[in-house]
């Protein structure tokens, strides 16, 4: 397939990993903070193929993995209001909260419903008048602005039982808290691809200029990723860390200005609640007051008992690349893909799934 | 969740455009990429075209990796 295929030629990622190898003499550690690179780097073997001096760490970038359980126990309890469609993307259903999941509530008569896109969720909304039709809100700058076009679709469309319960985060505010908080030293980010078509390059310049840290933007192949490394390595090597952008044929510096411009109509920035990093100021989106009628939390009240977090799971810690899956406990013994005790072995992009998913007993060594 | 993968687009009808990829169609929504136009190919994320794959700079971005290995041979 044309963009894809011409990026994971072998050849060309050997010779790339050996420019790396030469290039690399000091010691460094680089977090690629997409949970969609991770997958990309076990699967294809990256880790192994770049020089032991660069240590690889996984990041916060799984939107379901960092969903807080207090908000995932609100979605389970609007989905057991009467006369309520709960509309979600397929990955949250099997995510543990407090004291069940979606998928359990589902199994216990919840109408809830798994959907591809933000224009099914309206659509069923058109299809039910008579019911709530809620859409679980969550994803970072990439999904958000599909998220805004649905509540103003709703508007122009009149559709007066669409509702967004807005969990949606925001990446450059997430890796100042991990920056700040001191938890993971790092020397270089692997800057998310397709959160950067939406917002450009231009978010992440304070993180070169206050922390010193390189930051490259990579897309999903291999090569894709082998070149962000160079890239990376050659910075940290100079001493002279920058914004750079080694997706050029998906990221301009400037992002989309059509699809910002919708989401900053549709939603102010306020704090948001990571798993495992806390409650992070200006990193989450909340419907405007003009748009309140489409908010969930406006317009349902649920009563929810104090969360609880799945005992011996250490979740919180590999988002925040404080701990590897391996360094878990319950990693492979009672957390598995077919029965998982935390978000990151339930997610599709989530560590410990990618680990499990791709690790060989003797490649685990290396990790 | 950021998942995106580049689709041709095969026809427009203003803000939707029928994509095809490995043979599979597919309506999408353009609203985020009205320039978008038949033969170009998006980034697809959920239902909607998030960006316009820029085919000089892929171009540019492939003779750059081919330079840097067989730089990386020579060294």
């Amino acid at each position: 397939m044309k963009f894809i295929d011409e990026y994971q030629d072998s050849k060309l990622a050997r010779g790339l990993a050996r420019r790396i190898a030469q290039r690399s003499t000091k010691t460094i550690k680089i977090m690629e903070f997409c949970g969609g690179h991770t997958h990309a780097i076990l699967r294809y073997g990256i880790r192994q193929l770049v020089p032991k001096t660069v240590e690889m760490k996984s990041g916060p970038g799984c939107p379901v993995c960092v969903t807080a359980t207090t908000d995932l126990d609100k979605a389970i309890a609007l989905a057991h209001l009467p006369d309520v469609i709960i509309t979600t993307f397929g990955d949250m259903i099997r995510v543990p909260g407090s004291y069940s999941s979606l998928q359990q509530a589902k199994a216990k008569g919840a109408d809830i419903r798994i959907v591809y896109s933000t224009i099914d969720a309206v659509e069923i909304a058109k299809d039910n008048p008579e019911k709530s039709v809620i859409f679980i809100g969550i994803g970072f700058e990439t999904t958000a602005p599909t998220i805004a076009a649905s509540i103003l679709k709703a508007q122009q469309e009149q559709i007066r039982n669409f509702y967004v319960l807005s969990l949606n985060k925001l990446t450059p505010p997430v890796m100042k808290a991990l920056l700040d908080s001191g938890d993971v030293k790092i020397d270089g980010i692997v800057c998310p691809g397709h959160v950067s078509v939406i917002i450009g390059s231009h978010p992440y310049e304070f993180i070169p200029r206050d922390y010193g840290v390189a930051c490259v933007i990579s897309g999903f192949e291999p090569l894709d990723i082998l070149l962000c490394i160079d890239r990376l390595v050659e910075q940290i090597e100079k001493g002279k860390p920058k914004v750079e952008i080694a997706y050029r044929r998906g990221v301009k510096p400037e992002g989309n200005r059509k699809a910002l411009r919708l989401m900053e109509d549709v939603f102010e920035i306020g704090e948001a609640n990571w798993r495992g990093i806390g409650i992070v100021p200006k990193s989450g989106l909340k419907i405007r007051a003009k748009y309140e009628r489409f908010d969930a939390d406006k317009a349902f009240s649920v009563s929810l008992k104090p969360p609880k977090e799945p005992k011996g799971c250490r979740c919180g810690d590999v988002i925040r690349g404080a701990a590897t899956p391996l360094e878990c406990r319950l990693f492979r013994k009672t957390c598995t893909p077919e029965s998982p005790v935390g978000p990151c072995m339930v997610s599709s992009e989530g560590a410990c799934a990618a680990y499990y998913q791709y690790g060989t007993p003797e490649d685990l060594q290396d990790f | 969740m950021c998942l995106a993968v580049p689709v041709k687009i095969v026809s427009v009808n203003g803000d939707e455009a029928e994509t095809e990829i490995a043979g599979v169609r597919r309506r999408v929504s353009i609203a985020f990429t009205p320039e978008a136009k038949v033969g170009d190919y998006v980034l697809l994320h959920t239902g909607y075209a998030i960006g316009v794959i820029d085919e000089a700079e892929a171009e540019e971005t492939l003779k750059l990796l081919e330079e840097i290995a067989s730089l990386s041979e020579v060294y």
